[in-house]
């Protein structure tokens, strides 16, 4: 008060029109989920820091998977009560709506599967992660850990920090938060590739292009931010709309930035042709990093794009869309076509996840609600299919590590038919075949598509699945139809964390596939919100 | 308006139907008991060998006993109240699509009950004796169970879905009977043909009840037949002429007959009991079933009589021309199905008429069946009736029950086939103007042709020169005709004993017609008939008196040789070949179905496959032209970046400002 009066007799009027700060209202039960995921990868960094080094592993799972099952509880409890239109919160920074909390529910229970591959310890021993990153492959130092049952155990608290990185980027109503959510949830990632405790080379190899090529993502994102300030005076999604919806500013500088934005997004979200990074990636990094990255970052990646598209670019979408039309259109022919020769399970299965984001893109420039419902969907039943289908690829083995060569699974079936046929269901789930969650998926996506006027992009949809359908089947037909060779691998038997992940990942798919109703009605629950009226 | 009449008859028909109670209540398991004996031979599979051929007699047995006891329990009620429906359970429950699996019990489902179990079970008595020689009894019996339940579901049903469950379960049965002794290419080829055959009646059929569930959304007989007003005239002419097509897939009829002579390839019981007195006349039922829809479609009645009187006509003549003892019994039974055939297509005038001979027809026919059986079974399953010769002495039971059939079938007076087929010859004649004329004649023509082509059987078989003592048979053993044991002389008597009688008890009073009228409405008896009522009897007795004569002149009087004649007049030419039906359908339908075949396979191979081939090579080309962008290094991905980024944001611009 002292202070306020002196001011008043020093400076007079000039202060009176000058309002004071005040702390903006926080509603906590509606970010508790993200505050629980971000505390905890906190605390992982003092585990890190204070427990002895045998203990960290279990106290570090045990964390995490406390962590991942609390902010679902809590999820959950908020769900019951929430008002249906969502609130905005922290100064209209973050909105918690219906898509933000189905976004948030799918990277929770996608995460639990993908925590439990990273966890495994049976399947490669001592876990698929290495025990001293920092050692430099190839030297005597460096074989001598492989056998080195420890692991790295700072991949949980990474893992955390990613999950709350993507938890703020979906939900985050401005465009300088989305980037902080962005790197936040990138930088994790990065580290995480390069942490495989076989091929070490290939798995550095593999984060330096990812850090590379990201950095050079968040600079076109960044940009794109700086111009549609420019713009409209604001990184607030919803005065970017209002400004494009009737003004006389420079449009260059709205569809530039546009442009550049959605460049950014589209790179994390692995749409052709800014996917060069994925098979690398998806193939370097440890199988179940890669199954994270697959399932979740992909989730949180068109969880931004459905936001900022509706949020800020629903009036000039006449404009954009014919542009985002041929990008699916390429994302989808090069997902499709490429995938056909592949010759490693782990690429095959990246370039099938470029396919799948152009089918993604389709569903998300409808801008309907059953657009963004059918998008939902999908991202929820890929993901499963995916963790599950990365965790059966974790099993295949030979004595230098996981077997990913397409002839190694040569006659898979008649060694272990259960592991075959559940990764069979896997891929028709992938192809989208009737009674898996990948038929209703496509079903729902283009069926939105369709009645938004966009049937010749849902033809070349359906074309590019059919020939996307080619490779699944050609590991079916390999599984089955050929003689397995002599010195191939083995099938280990799975630990019982990674057991858990493929029966949750293929009964999931298989439910969703038969009674898609109630997720679909989750999907559908409401709208984006976008400010606090 | 026609709502409202609409609503009337069904509240009439409501009022009739009422649901079945007491002894009623468990109608379905006049279907289980043979169902689960079909169930428990087939599943339990070599170990019911022993006992299996006692169980399938016993399941029928009492369901014939039952059938009895629901008979006399529908005959106490009063007339108006005598359909009654019993709901099973709900079968088909979809959206629109509800289909109960419902029984409806009425005088013309009871009619068919009894005389499915009555000669089912006469007949599986007498596959006792005529299969015990066979490996496999146990299996004929199972599938001659599975025969019952399917055609007990036929009758029984109360939708036309249900009743296509039966078609279709009596086909497979059928088929399997009929393919009995599959070692042998002639049966398993009938088999085939016979199943083809059905399919196209079959598919008719189909179509007929998805235009009565797209046009009035249900298949229940109740509600069909009470809103069979609301359809238009086309829809009712289209589904009384699928109806018929079924029917002639079914029963054998112009132009689907062809399939029914080569059926005599299975085990004669099979031939006595589905392909004579039970299964072939489903189509009969159907168009009896349906009087209401052909009622409304004077039109589509025509061409059922139409149909009726050519087939009636082909198995006559065909009839004359065969050696083949089965055979002639097939074409006579070609031509009686005609008979009914054509009285069920004189609408009201001869619905009843038509179930009559349908009935006395079982009686006659399921006899001279097994009767043929019987001389097969004493001559080692020989069956060329030239080959035969003066067998009266040696099997006298069977002869003079084969005789009793013979004059009931020609229409000897008194006996059971004289009234039934001179009641469809008089309503025949009934009809005005041209039709009386045609169909008159035609029948009148084919009574005395039924009469030349049975003397001819009988003659060559049981009496004159005995022909087979000079012979072996194929096999090389000679000829030791014997009387068939008890086990099949039985049924074969108290086959006999209804030839003689039932038609004398269905007729006389009109008890049958009476019985009948709660299901197919009152007769109609014609008054402006072409010929007199009292002339047409007896120009039916001369012509048949003629016939027999005529067939005494040819081969009683004289000689027969054994081989038959090469060099002989095209007409009889024209009948050995079935007057032509295989050649008929091999030309329009078989040559071209296999051309059209052979034209796509062509197209699949060359242009399909090619197209596919092509495409496929392209894309994978195209992927490995494309994989070599991949090329691992950072910069050139940068690069690939940077140019899809300029691309959308310039393609942003030039759309926005263009």
């Amino acid at each position: 008060m002292t202070v306020l009066e002196a001011a008043h007799t020093s400076l007079g009027g000039f202060l009176a029109q000058v309002t004071p700060i005040q702390a903006p209202e926080i509603d906590y039960a509606a970010i508790l989920p993200m505050l629980i995921v971000l505390g905890a990868a906190c605390v992982g960094v003092l585990f890190e820091a204070f427990l002895p080094r045998y203990q960290r592993w279990s106290w570090q799972v045990a964390l995490t998977l406390l962590t991942l099952v609390g902010a679902g509880l809590a999820l959950v409890v908020y769900l019951r009560d929430n008002p249906q239109q969502g609130v905005v919160t922290l100064a209209g920074v973050l909105s918690v709506d219906r898509p933000a909390l189905f976004l948030w529910g799918t990277l929770l229970v996608l995460a639990f599967g993908a925590v439990l591959l990273i966890a495994d310890r049976s399947v490669e021993p001592g876990g698929a992660f290495v025990s001293h990153a920092a050692v430099r492959p190839g030297t005597i130092q460096d074989r001598a850990q492989a056998a080195r049952l420890g692991m790295q155990t700072e991949v949980f608290p990474l893992t955390l920090f990613a999950l709350g990185g993507m938890m703020v980027f979906c939900a985050s109503n401005n465009l300088l938060t989305m980037f902080i959510a962005l790197e936040v949830l990138s930088l994790p990632l990065y580290l995480m590739c390069g942490l495989a405790r076989r091929r070490r080379l290939l798995s550095q190899e593999a984060a330096v292009k990812y850090f590379l090529l990201g950095a050079f993502a968040s600079a076109f994102f960044l940009y794109g931010v700086a111009l549609l300030y420019g713009y409209a005076n604001s990184v607030r999604l919803r005065d970017i709309a209002e400004a494009a919806a009737g003004t006389n500013r420079s449009d260059t500088l709205l569809y530039a930035g546009l442009g550049l934005l959605v460049v950014g997004l589209l790179f994390k979200a692995s749409v052709g042709p800014f996917h060069a990074w994925t098979p690398d990636v998806y193939q370097g990094a440890p199988t179940p990093v890669t199954a994270f990255m697959a399932a979740c970052t992909k989730v949180a990646a068109f969880g931004g794009i459905l936001r900022v598209l509706t949020g800020a670019f629903q009036a000039t979408s006449w404009e954009w869309r014919g542009v985002l039309w041929g990008v699916a259109i390429v994302s989808m022919i090069i997902g499709a076509v490429l995938g056909l020769t592949q010759t490693d399970i782990k690429r095959m299965i990246a370039y099938s996840s470029v396919a799948h984001a152009g089918f993604l893109l389709v569903g998300s420039i409808a801008l309907t609600g059953e657009g963004l419902s059918g998008t939902l969907f999908y991202l929820l039943a890929y993901g499963f299919t995916t963790v599950a289908a990365f965790g059966v690829v974790s099993l295949v083995r030979t004595a230098d590590g996981e077997a990913t060569h397409l002839s190694q699974w040569a006659g898979l079936a008649k060694r272990s038919p259960l592991v075959a046929g559940v990764f069979t269901f896997l891929l028709l789930a992938l192809a989208g075949i009737p009674l898996t969650s990948g038929f209703i998926g496509k079903f729902v996506v283009f069926s939105a598509a369709l009645k938004d006027g966009m049937a010749p992009l849902v033809v070349v949809a359906l074309l590019a699945s059919a020939v996307a359908a080619f490779f699944y089947l050609r590991v079916v037909v390999l599984m089955y139809f050929s003689e397995p060779s002599p010195e191939g691998p083995t099938v280990s038997v799975p630990g019982s964390f990674t057991m858990v992940a493929i029966t949750l990942g293929t009964v999931i798919t298989f439910v969703l596939g038969v009674w898609p109703a109630f997720v679909l009605d989750w999907a559908g629950a409401g709208g984006f919100a976008f400010s606090t009226t | 308006m026609t709502n409202l009449a609409a609503a009337q008859a069904t509240l009439a028909e409501a009022a009739q139907v009422g649901a079945a109670g007491g002894v009623a209540r468990f109608a379905w398991l006049l279907i289980a008991l043979p169902a689960l004996g079909a169930a428990v031979l087939l599943i339990g599979g070599k170990r019911t060998n022993a006992w299996g051929h006692l169980l399938g007699c016993a399941t029928v047995v009492l369901s014939f006993l039952y059938g009895t006891l629901l008979f006399f329990d529908t005959t106490d009620l009063d007339p108006q109240r005598r359909v009654r429906e019993l709901d099973v359970f709900s079968w088909i429950p979809v959206n629109a699509l509800q289909v109960d699996f419902g029984l409806r019990l009425d005088p013309l489902s009871l009619t068919f009950v009894l005389l499915v179990t009555g000669v089912g079970a006469l007949i599986h008595i007498y596959s006792v004796g005529y299969m015990s020689h066979d490996a496999d009894r146990r299996k004929f019996f199972a599938y001659l169970n599975l025969f019952v339940a399917a055609m007990l579901v036929l009758v029984l049903g109360n939708s036309f879905v249900t009743l296509y469950f039966g078609w279709e379960g009596v086909g497979v049965a059928s088929y399997l009977l009929i393919a009995f002794w599959q070692h042998r290419p002639a049966a398993a080829t009938a088999a085939k043909k016979a199943f083809l055959m059905n399919r196209v009646g079959d598919v008719g059929l189909a179509i007929a009840i998805f235009l009565l569930f797209r046009d009035l959304g249900t298949t229940q007989y109740t509600e069909v037949f009470a809103r069979a007003g609301e359809l238009s005239s086309g829809t009712l002419l289209a589904i009384t002429l699928l109806l018929l097509l079924g029917a002639c897939g079914k029963s054998g009829q112009f132009p689907l007959q062809a399939w029914l002579p080569d059926a005599m390839e299975g085990p004669t019981p099979v031939s006595a009991l589905i392909h004579a007195a039970t299964m072939v006349t489903a189509g009969v039922y159907l168009v009896a079933r349906s009087n209401p829809i052909y009622d409304l479609s004077p039109d589509g009645r025509l061409v059922v009589t139409v149909i009726g009187a050519l087939t009636l006509l082909i198995g006559c003549v065909i009839g004359c021309a065969y050696d083949d003892i089965k055979k002639v019994l097939a074409y006579s039974t070609v031509s009686q199905i005609g008979y009914m055939i054509l009285a069920v297509g004189l609408g009201p005038a001869g619905y009843a008429l038509g179930i009559m001979h349908l009935l006395t027809h079982g009686f006659f026919k399921a006899g001279l069946f097994l009767g043929a059986g019987s001389v097969m079974h004493g001559m080692n399953d020989e069956t060329d009736i030239r080959r035969f010769g003066g067998l009266f002495r040696y099997m006298p039971v069977t002869a003079v029950t084969f005789i009793i059939g013979y004059l009931a079938i020609i229409g000897f007076p008194g006996l059971s086939g004289y009234f039934s087929k001179d009641a469809i010859i008089e309503a025949a004649f009934g009809q005005e103007g041209w039709r009386g004329w045609v169909f008159g004649g035609a029948a009148l023509l084919g009574a005395g042709l039924t009469a030349f082509y049975m003397t001819r059987l009988v003659l060559l078989t049981f009496f004159g020169e005995k022909r087979w003592e000079k012979l072996t048979s194929a096999d090389g053993r000679a000829y030791h005709p014997h009387e068939s044991p008890s086990v099949m002389t039985v049924p074969m008597i108290v086959l006999a004993i209804g030839s003689v009688g039932a038609g004398a008890f269905f007729a006389l009073g009109d008890n049958l017609v009476t019985w009948l009228e709660p299901s197919l409405g009152a007769l109609e008896a014609s008054e402006h008939g072409v010929l007199p009522h009292a002339l047409v009897p007896v120009l039916t007795i001369l012509l048949v008196a003629a016939g027999v004569a005529a067939a005494w002149l040819l081969v009683g009087r004289k000689p027969v040789p054994v081989t038959r004649p090469v060099r002989v007049a095209l007409p009889v030419r024209a009948a050995r070949a079935d007057l032509y039906a295989n050649a008929i359908n091999e030309a329009l339908f078989a040559r071209p179905g296999a051309w059209l075949a052979r034209a796509l396979v062509f197209v699949d191979n060359k242009g399909v496959d090619g197209l596919v081939n092509g495409t496929a090579a392209l894309l994978g080309g195209g992927s490995g032209r494309m994989r070599r962008l991949q090329t691992g290094f950072v910069r050139s991905y940068a690069l690939s970046m940077l140019g899809g980024s300029v691309l959308v944001v310039a393609a942003l611009l030039v759309v926005r400002f263009a």
